[in-house]
């Protein structure tokens, strides 16, 4: 299936990144995982993608996939493509490969201390990421490594780059990776969930970073997290995902005004506020999140939903396109049931719809 | 929520006075002291029969250590503890034993406190063994019936820890903690490491037990947004002290303390118009380390509107109008 265009980009925006039925299986000892299902999204240059989702929903092993990160076996990665300025990365070479990793696309992930090496310094580590892609010297690049960590608001980066990566908090360490990313001007930043290990205020220190360097930098972001309010805050669109599909895709405002999938609805609704009215009682989602052990036959939330109907049991629904850049996987949004003179779901569902 | 309706709901449950608790530094060979850790540092506050008490704050300001020393897990370094009455802090041995099935904790890591090789029947019913003389068969009912409570299937009791989900595991912990029929219970980050979907599960389990059951919470969370649903009044903790004590409209409508107002307004909101214009007070730096807190406020160091005093002076814990506490200099 082809991606339509999403939200509303300005036309100096380009794509950079687009990615078209993304399968990932994991082959495994217990049996087969599912952790990625028809996916397809694009992203350009200076928009921030959100994806949201629950643990387990396929966002980190998306975006694994797409930049050849998962060994195989025992993951199988297939796509119709993936392309990276236009050209495939499924049929690029290690060299190439190389290249994109450090070069056109950056990655932060979740623990910082994972991703950087305990036992050389922060300067050292920066200035070899830089001179890996820019031929300059030694000093330069030191020089330039300073002012990357001053970028991402490190006081004294001079004589912080001297320091090792232990020796800087969480939140600091976090920004020593955004610097580390930024190292070789990526167009294209994945950044896996991350501020969830930090507190809300370093959160909001790191977020206000992340939008400064939006407006400087031009660059295309995808930002996981499973948390909401956070894609509230900073992205244009969003991709909500469950059970390794996107289940709902749309601009931020659209998402969260009128959101079409039951899942989104769900989750907002389960999500006390900090300033709203209070309720008595939370509410909740019963049930648990999908085995992915098969292929999906169904629709995967259908369990837990509380509009589910006959249909939802017997087929995957498919990721439809409605007004306002609006895309959802569920089959009440399917022309089969919303166009005119189209076979209506029951009626008691019909009635229990709210939205 | 807690329905302070009755009379016998509006008695004092816990009283905490000027507790503190210090871990020694040691160094070198000789293990010499060379300073402490002020984990928790004078704090004081009450909660009563039937209330939840949300305990806030970032990472390692304190509120496990200050929730441990409340159930004696650690020996306080100084204060006092009081227990439906009960002077928990000089208790010890047969004494101390017997207090201790009134209050019990739950913990952010289900799994860790779940022993893998143990079935979920004889992890519930444990505690049952060293407290009660109830024979096997009457301790195996009663974990059924713990586990129909949690809302689990009590045919589970045969099973093992790791067959469950994460949210399952929580609800075991749970059932454990209700062994003993306690009447406090420290909640420790509960939820932290659930989903969201599943969350709102737990948060609804928690409260209808305490409907049930008349229990009173110390609720400790890192989550404003679920510690405004959940508690009836919320505590706020810096670096190892109180630094404010509210009801939930008071705390979340007319936040006091600087760092109140910067913890409140850092908290992300599901709705990005809000977010678009949303005020933010982003603090400098970092929390310094509790083995070398500043002089004067804990905050003065990130405070947006610390004054000289500020750097000098510890601010005492002091009572407002409607019953609600700070420590701040800048507040009148
Ligand atoms: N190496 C692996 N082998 C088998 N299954 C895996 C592997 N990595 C991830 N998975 C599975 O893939 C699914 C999606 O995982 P992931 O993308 O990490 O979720 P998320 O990032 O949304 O939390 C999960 O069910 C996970 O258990
Ligand atoms: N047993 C211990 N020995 C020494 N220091 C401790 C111990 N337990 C906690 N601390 C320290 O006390 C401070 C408060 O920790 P903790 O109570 O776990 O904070 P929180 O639960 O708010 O994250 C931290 O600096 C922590 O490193
Ligand atoms: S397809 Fe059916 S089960 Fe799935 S979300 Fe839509 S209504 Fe619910
Ligand atoms: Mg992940
Ligand atoms: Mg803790």
């Amino acid at each position: 299936m082809t991606v339509r265009e999403p939200a509303g980009r300005q036309s100096s925006q380009q794509v950079v990144l687009e990615v078209n039925d993304l399968k990932t299986t994991f082959n495994t000892r217990d049996g087969q995982v599912h952790a990625v299902n028809n996916v397809s999204f694009s992203l350009s240059t200076g928009e921030l993608l959100g994806v949201v989702g629950e643990s387990g929903s396929g966002k980190s092993v998306t975006m694994m996939s797409l930049l050849k990160l998962l060994p195989s076996p025992p993951a199988e990665v297939v796509a119709d493509s993936i392309l990276y300025e236009g050209r495939d990365v499924l049929s690029m070479g290690d060299e190439e490969l190389r290249e994109l990793r450090g070069g056109g696309i950056g990655f932060i992930f979740q623990d910082p201390m994972t991703s950087l090496n305990p036992v050389f310094t922060v300067g050292y580590q920066l200035t070899e990421a830089i001179r890996q892609h820019l031929p300059i010297s030694k000093k330069e690049a030191r020089a330039r490594a300073a002012e990357l960590l001053a970028k991402v608001g490190i006081a004294q980066p001079v004589e912080r780059l001297r320091d090792f990566p232990h020796q800087f908090s969480g939140g600091m360490r976090q920004r020593v990776m955004i610097a580390m990313s930024l190292a070789c001007e990526p167009k294209v930043l994945i950044a896996d969930e991350p501020t969830t290990a930090l507190d809300v205020t370093i959160q909001a220190q790191i977020l206000e970073l992340v939008r400064d360097l939006r407006r400087d930098q031009g660059m295309g972001i995808i930002w996981i997290t499973h948390d909401l309010g956070v894609v509230a805050g900073i992205a244009d669109r969003v991709i909500v995902m469950y059970g390794g599909q996107i289940v709902e895709h749309a601009p931020v405002k659209e998402l969260f005004n009128n959101p079409q999938h039951p899942y989104t609805k769900a989750l907002l609704a389960t999500m006390p506020s900090i300033d709203a009215s209070r309720s008595e009682r939370l509410y909740s989602i019963e049930g648990q999140p999908p085995s992915l052990s098969g292929a999906p036959t169904r629709c995967s939330f259908a369990p837990r939903c509380e509009y589910a109907f006959d249909r939802c049991l017997e087929e995957n629904p498919p990721i439809v396109s409605m007004d306002n850049n609006h895309q959802a996987a569920c089959w009440l949004r399917h022309p089969q049931y919303t166009a005119q003179g189209s076979q209506h779901p029951p009626e008691e569902i019909s009635l229990r719809e709210t939205f | 929520m807690a329905a302070l309706a009755s009379t016998e709901s509006l008695q004092l449950m816990l009283q905490v006075t000027g507790l503190s608790m210090h871990f020694p530094v040691y160094k070198g060979l000789m293990r010499r002291q060379i300073g402490e850790i002020k984990a928790v540092d004078d704090i004081s506050f009450h909660i009563m029969r039937g209330e939840t008490l949300g305990l806030v704050g970032e990472s390692g300001c304190g509120k496990s250590t200050a929730g441990r020393a409340l159930l004696k897990l650690y020996q306080p370094t100084s204060g006092r503890v009081e227990l439906d009455g009960t002077d928990v802090t000089a208790l010890e041995g047969e004494d101390l034993r017997r207090i201790r099935t009134d209050m019990q904790m739950i913990f952010q890591d289900p799994q860790a406190c779940l022993n893998p090789r143990m079935t979920v029947g004889s992890i519930i019913a444990e505690p049952l063994d060293e407290h009660t003389r109830l024979s096997r068969r009457q301790k195996r009912q009663k974990a059924r019936e713990l586990l129909d409570a949690v809302g689990m299937n009590p045919d589970y009791e045969n099973r093992y820890p790791h067959e469950f989900s994460g949210g399952q595991r929580q609800r075991i912990g749970i059932a454990r903690a209700l062994a003993l029929e306690p009447k406090f219970i420290v909640c420790d980050e509960p939820i932290a490491a659930l989903d969201v979907s599943i969350q709102a599960q737990v948060v609804n389990l928690l409260e209808d037990l305490q409907q049930q059951h008349q229990l009173t919470y110390l609720f400790i969370s890192h989550d404003l947004s679920m510690v405004r649903h959940i508690a009836d009044r919320i505590a706020v903790m810096y670096l190892g002290k109180l630094v404010e004590l509210a009801s939930r409209e008071q705390l979340y409508q007319s936040p006091q303390h600087p760092y109140t107002k910067a913890l409140l307004s850092a908290v992300p909101e599901p709705d990005p118009e809000k977010e678009a214009i949303r005020e933010r007070i982003i603090l400098q730096g970092d929390v310094p380390s509790p083995a070398n807190p500043p002089s004067g406020c804990n905050f003065s160091t990130r405070c947006p509107i610390a004054q000289e005093q500020c750097m000098r002076e510890t601010p005492a814990w002091r009572e407002l109008e409607g019953g609600r506490y700070i420590a701040c200099h800048m507040v009148q």
